[in-house]
């Protein structure tokens, strides 16, 4: 039965170090208050799982918070590299980052098998692809029925899953729209999970009968945090902050820079700062 | 008439938007992709799908997106799916009749590389990554390409095969269990080069206006063949220019700066 916690106490109580973490979101939603709160927390040889970790992996990479990245796209969308990422694996800084590289459809699927309860996920994929041969964790299985070779991977099982959403009412049930990426799969893949909420209401009122809820006896803790997605955005309460997204790149390009900024940003702050990005949109 | 002026940029998207027809389901990448399909949209093709592997489903947005999860993707979508259903139903379900691919080298037969230049394991360069690629290159009933044409992206050997083109030639994709087509076109800013249809090796058949062999040849690391039959790309038109610029114009004030045209 979900939780209602402050962001700390979620993160307290939620993610250990040496866990198994997705923090997901589709460049939509991304959980960037959590992934301070982890920060702040010191949290130490995490597994991060992501199909495309962006800024807040690129800080949790760079603060030395993880001991392996699982992914399939690492890049500054529409920007650039990822610096921090690109130094941890191009220089062991600050220190050496182990690599478990997918594709999108890899990583789709992977999510799916562990929210369904299988050990692994079969699909059309990998053929021709180089990733087969440097990732010992794609392999190859015939169609007992049809004998097609299909690719194979473990799926995502995860100690915890950690997204934002744009509301939870008082039971605990949070409600995601627009772009919902994989992470309800997420959720359900995972042992705990925590999810930041733009607020909490008494009833969703009027949503699809197909709308996107996550009940809350599956949840585990939620945190309100106001503009806790930001710099990507929550849909029907504040846009993408692109002019953050290319700062990101001249902010995190040197180290001395990047340092600077964390102490400032995420140290010397809390979760309460993201409420100046929801204000701005009201 | 006198020609209107453009850019090497404005000449590749153009050529790629008219490559796209209105029954077109096509599968669009963030950058050059994006502005060409659109550019389609707007023009010849009001009808083509256009979706983006955030799971936004015949999408037409008014300002191109910066990141391929924008919110006026979702906005402007017919509807909006799970990335785990885009990419089971509608890639790997064979729905998709277009998908375009760009990438950091391209080698004679149309493999692309965006993961590492140099050594996988120790790299000089880590890119990105594949993303969507492997399987866009392989479930699309055909791929196009969009790249810049220079010595250091057009290479003789991939430092890594990211994604399925023609493999090493003739029917090497049939020998990965590939049906479809794979890379049928790849455009760049100075000519267009398609499979020849023996080994499928990258020839030129249409060179855009101004540009000469010598300087194909020169920005191709391998020695570049031209098909006998290769014509002069038609000059993008009056209306394709302004359709284009239009869309960057409203792209940049909207995204709250100026460094958004693909020209810049």
């Amino acid at each position: 039965m979900a939780q209602f916690l402050t962001l700390a106490e979620a993160i307290e109580a939620s993610v250990r170090d040496g866990d198994t973490v997705a923090m997901e979101g589709f460049t939509h939603l991304i959980p960037h208050a959590a992934g301070h709160e982890v920060i702040r927390q010191k949290r130490r040889r995490l597994t991060l799982v992501r199909m495309t970790p962006d800024l807040i992996y690129d800080q949790l990479i760079g603060m030395g918070c993880a001991k392996k990245l699982v992914f399939s796209w690492g890049g500054n969308p529409g920007v650039g590299s990822l610096h921090r990422l690109r130094d941890a694996v191009e220089h062991d800084w600050p220190r050496p980052l182990e690599l478990e590289e997918h594709s999108h459809a890899a990583m789709a699927n992977a999510y799916e098998a562990a929210a369904a309860g299988l050990p692994c996920a079969i699909f059309r994929g990998y053929r021709g692809a180089e990733l087969a041969r440097v990732n010992p964790n794609i392999k190859f299985i015939a169609c007992p029925f049809t004998g097609e070779q299909l690719a194979c991977v473990p799926a995502h099982k995860l100690d915890c899953a950690i997204i934002h959403a744009q509301k939870a009412n008082r039971q605990g049930d949070v409600l995601i729209e627009g772009i919902i990426g994989v992470q309800k799969e997420a959720v359900l893949a995972a042992a705990r999970s925590v999810v930041t909420v733009e607020e909490i209401v008494d009833h969703f009122g009027r949503v699809s009968p197909n709308a996107c809820i996550l009940p809350g006896w599956m949840l585990g803790a939620i945190a309100l945090v106001p503009g806790g997605a930001h710099p990507s955005y929550a849909h029907g309460y504040y846009p993408r902050d692109n002019v953050f997204y290319k700062a990101w790149d001249r902010i995190s390009r040197e180290r001395d820079g990047f340092l600077t900024w964390m102490d400032e940003h995420v140290f010397r702050s809390g979760p309460e700062a993201f409420a100046r990005y929801a204000a701005r949109a009201a | 008439m006198a020609t209107p002026e453009y850019t090497a940029n404005e000449m590749m998207t153009v050529v790629a938007a008219r490559a796209l027809e209105s029954r077109d389901v096509c599968f669009v990448g963030i950058g050059a992709p994006s502005a060409a399909c659109n550019l389609a949209r707007l023009t010849h093709a009001p009808d083509i799908v256009l979706i983006y592997e955030s799971g936004t489903i015949a999408t037409r947005p008014e300002v191109l997106p910066l990141s391929i999860g924008d919110g006026e993707l979702c906005e402007t979508a017919l509807t909006t799916v799970s990335v785990v259903e885009m990419f089971r139903y509608w890639l790997q379900g064979g729905r998709i009749t277009k998908g375009f691919l760009g990438g950091a080298q391209i080698d004679r037969f149309a493999n692309l590389n965006t993961t590492v230049i140099g050594d996988y394991g120790k790299p000089r360069v880590r890119l990105p990554g594949g993303g969507g690629a492997p399987e866009i290159a392989t479930s699309c009933g055909e791929i196009f390409i969009i790249m810049q044409q220079t010595r250091r992206s057009f290479v003789r050997k991939l430092d890594f095969i990211t994604s399925l083109g023609h493999g090493d030639g003739g029917d090497d994709r049939a020998r990965h269990g590939v049906a479809t087509k794979g890379p049928t076109r790849v455009m760049t800013d100075l000519c267009v080069l398609e499979p020849e249809p023996v080994h499928k090796e990258l020839w030129v058949t249409s060179i855009h206006p101004g540009v000469t062999r010598e300087q194909i040849a020169e920005q191709t690391g391998w020695p570049v063949r031209f098909a006998a039959d290769a014509t002069e790309t038609p000059a993008p038109t009056a209306e394709e220019l302004e359709v284009l610029r239009a869309l960057h114009a409203r792209t940049a004030a909207a995204h709250g700066d100026d460094d958004q045209s693909e020209a810049a």
